[in-house]
């Protein structure tokens, strides 16, 4: 039963013949009862090695050998990573040094942080720990110009990125009163196309990220009408309460970024196109080329946008159904067809903000959802449902992403995002921008 | 294919640990949703503070496990209900909402930080806390119990979790009869009705978050004790919507709504679990279209066409009426 358990449970990694040894290794390590009886035989240690390939894929590095030293310096054990680069040991309880024997690395791989090798782990009975060891260049510090201006102009991208995708589910909000959940998978969905047509091509072609951009921009904005028309549409016929819908854009949430998953895969992928650009040194901080563009680009859309929601008629009538949608219905607006016109333009801006987060970071199939959380931060910083409110409260929570790295480890960097989102619902729950009667 | 191995673990799926696991987090939202109205996306951070309290009190504090109980069960569950809820308690409901879901990826993070691994464990999380819930097993470790389902140590997990939920549906049973129950229910039909009656609607909502919340805390730390872990890839933002669904399937403001919806959940689940691993193993499967891993992404995929296909067809559940409660209410 032991066995049969595992060996679902390994269903996950590759049936390698490597595979297998390191099944039977967690075998003599837990002991064969089902994951129960662990106490005597010390703990694990393992790891996976890999380094990216010329796609931004993460493949396995092996053949390097990884050894453990106890407190004492006495080498207690050691290993070989397989064919995949994942690696394991068993060793007694206690506290160990693992250390990455660094002449069996493979010729032009090294390791990103040098001084963190070895790597100090402590065991105890039956458990088992993951110890990393990234390869390749060390990610480019804030060596050279000043740290916090640095995080300023680093924290007004991601800002600008945020307010981006956040206009679309502000106004959605506004016009229909639908906190929309599945706006994040917009976003994922905007930087896997863009995926798709630069790195894997399309019938054999592979476009430009340019021109790609612009058909994934077209492609995210009809399905976005596509959604509104197919789902919320009936939906809002029928009269389903504000609750339903909430449920439902969950459910969509769970689900499309499931099936992203499915077909996607796991692993974090890379553009093909401006991937690797030597930075400018510009005295007080450090900007590759393309997040210039990026931040002319951002900046020009956001001016765009604001200026269209302002002067034109649509613009103006799309802001009227957000105020008061029946007196807006009774002026003679026809208010499904600005809610129509909101989802498309919401979905597609959400779908450039996508590429642009894949172009800066990494693609991965859950990116849209830890954005859409960034963007309720800035959305209800800003007052939920106003459109300028959505832009000047996501701006602030880059910035105060990036800067919060000055007091936090980096990786809780969106912790402090969060935290500031219950701090404002305490404190002025209508937001820098909402009126307070929307409240209550 | 092996249909005995299919149609066992879709038995065992109707009444063994995610069962208990999820009937428990479902009750709690059945007190929070159903009872109250309130909208908690985040039950998987009470089912997390229960699974830490305890491993955290155990194995990072080298607390005994009695007060790993107290921690897991009224501590922690109390201090994240009055953090989630003080600021958004006076709101609309859908703040609510966002700040439960908000607080699953606050938790996500900080439980997968590195930097906190002395605390956390990080990404491998914590384990060996529940020896001494297993010392009491009277059931023998190597045997099988009931018709050959659980071994000696799941069989005891199994019998402590029945017991445990039945307290909590007499619990929940009892005290929505009594007058405390029904101005809950009041505040769910009517919360200014409620207050001009001199009810402290505030008050209640916070008392039906933190006792919701104190049974998803059971419900997670009998996910870790049944797992012998605690480890943040159980507890992510999506575990939510696994008691979502089982809630809205058998029927919200039933008190055995829950109950049944788990049970039916876990069922179906673990059926198309096996039977898709099944497909796969004896090659019936095309590769191009599913393989051994993506089995697992499937149930995810099932969760959320549940939540939609509930919601807009189903939405008072199998059990449930529409004149006590529907996901369409309001």
């Amino acid at each position: 039963m032991g066995g049969v358990q595992l060996m679902t449970a390994f269903t996950g990694v590759r049936r390698s013949a490597m595979a297998l040894a390191f099944g039977l290794l967690l075998l003599v390590g837990l002991g064969a009862g089902a994951s129960v009886s662990a106490q005597e035989s010390g703990g694990e240690v393992k790891g996976n090695l890999v380094q990216k390939d010329d796609d931004g894929e993460r493949v396995g590095v092996p053949g390097v050998t990884f050894r453990a030293f106890d407190e004492s310096g006495a080498e207690v054990s050691s290993t070989t990573t397989a064919e995949d680069g994942s690696w394991s040991m068993i060793v007694p309880e206690g506290t160990y040094d693992i250390l990455l024997d660094v002449e069996t690395l493979p010729a032009g791989v090294s390791l990103r942080n040098p001084d963190k090798n070895p790597a100090s782990v402590t065991l105890i009975d039956g458990s088992s720990k993951s110890t990393l060891f990234p390869l390749g260049e060390a990610e480019a510090s804030s060596a050279g110009g000043n740290t916090v201006i640095q995080l300023i102009v680093d924290g007004l991208k991601l800002g600008l990125i945020i307010a981006m995708c956040a206009i679309g589910l502000s106004l959605i909000y506004g016009t229909t009163g639908l906190t929309n959940f599945a706006h994040g998978e917009s976003v994922t969905f905007g930087a896997v196309m863009a995926y798709l047509l630069n790195n894997a091509g399309v019938f054999g072609v592979r476009l430009h990220l340019i021109p790609a951009t612009v058909i994934v921009v077209l492609i995210c904005g009809s399905a976005g009408g596509l959604f509104n028309r197919t789902v919320w549409r009936p939906m809002r016929r029928r009269g389903a309460s504000l609750v339903a819908a909430l449920v439902v854009s969950i459910g969509f949430s769970i689900f499309f970024r499931y099936v992203i998953l499915f077909i996607f895969s796991g692993r974090a992928k890379r553009l093909r196109d401006y991937q690797i650009q030597e930075q400018w040194d510009l005295g007080l901080f450090r900007l590759a080329p393309k997040d210039l563009v990026l931040m002319i680009i951002s900046v020009s859309v956001l001016v765009g946008v604001a200026s269209a929601l302002q002067f034109t008629r649509m613009g103006k009538a799309m802001r009227a159904v957000s105020d008061n949608r029946d007196l807006a219905e009774s002026t003679g607006i026809d208010v499904e067809r600005v809610i129509s016109l909101v989802w498309i333009c919401g979905s597609a801006l959400a779908g450039l903000g996508g590429v642009l987060f894949g172009l800066t970071e990494s693609i991965n199939w859950e990116m849209g959802f830890r954005i859409l959380l960034l963007m309720f931060a800035g959305v209800t910083l800003g007052g939920l449902g106003t459109a300028y409110g959505a832009l000047f409260g996501s701006i602030i929570v880059g910035l105060f992403i990036q800067l919060s790295t000055l007091v936090i480890p980096t990786d809780m960097k969106n912790v402090g995002a969060l935290l500031m989102l219950i701090v404002i619902l305490l404190i002025r729950p209508q937001g820098l921008f909402g009126r307070r009667e929307r409240i209550g | 294919m092996d249909w005995g191995a299919i149609i066992q673990n879709s038995f065992r799926g109707f009444i063994g640990e995610p069962f208990i696991y999820f009937s428990l987090a479902a009750m709690g939202l059945n007190m929070h949703y159903g009872y109250t109205g309130l909208l908690n996306f985040g039950q998987a951070v009470f089912m997390a503070a229960g699974a830490y309290g305890l491993s955290m009190a155990v194995v990072t504090l080298g607390l005994n496990f009695w007060w790993g109980l107290l921690l897991g069960i009224v501590i922690f569950p109390l201090l994240l209900a009055l953090i989630m809820g003080v600021p958004t308690l006076r709101l609309r409901a859908d703040y609510l909402a966002i700040v439960t879901i908000a607080a699953s990826e606050m938790f996500r993070i900080i439980a997968r930080s590195p930097s906190l691994d002395r605390w956390t464990g990080s990404s491998d999380g914590l384990t060996a806390f529940a020896n001494r819930f297993y010392d009491f097993n009277p059931f023998d470790k190597q045997k099988r119990y009931f018709f050959g389902l659980f071994i000696g140590n799941q069989m005891w997990v199994v019998l402590v979790g029945w017991i445990v939920l039945s307290i909590v549906v007499l619990i929940v049973w009892m005290t929505m009869r009594s007058p405390w129950g029904r101005v809950l229910r009041a505040i769910r039909e009517d919360e200014d009705a409620a207050r001009s009656l001199g009810k402290n609607a505030y008050w209640f909502k916070m008392q039906s978050l933190m006792i919701g919340g104190m049974f998803g805390a059971l419900g997670g730390m009998f996910r870790a004790i049944g797992t012998q872990s605690a480890q943040p890839q159980n507890f992510i933002t999506d575990v939510t919507f696994f008691a979502w669904v089982a809630l809205i399937l058998g029927g919200a403001a039933k008190v055995g709504g829950p109950i049944a919806g788990a049970a039916i959940l876990y069922g179906i689940l673990n059926f198309t679990d096996v039977l898709l691993r099944q497909l796969v193993e004896n090659g019936y499967m095309p590769e191009a279209i599913m393989d051994g891993t993506q089995v697992g992404q499937v149930r995810f995929m099932m969760i959320g066409l549940g939540l939609i296909l509930l919601a807009i067809y189903r939405p008072q559940g199998i059990f449930g009426t529409k004149e006590e409660m529907a996901l369409d209410d309001r």
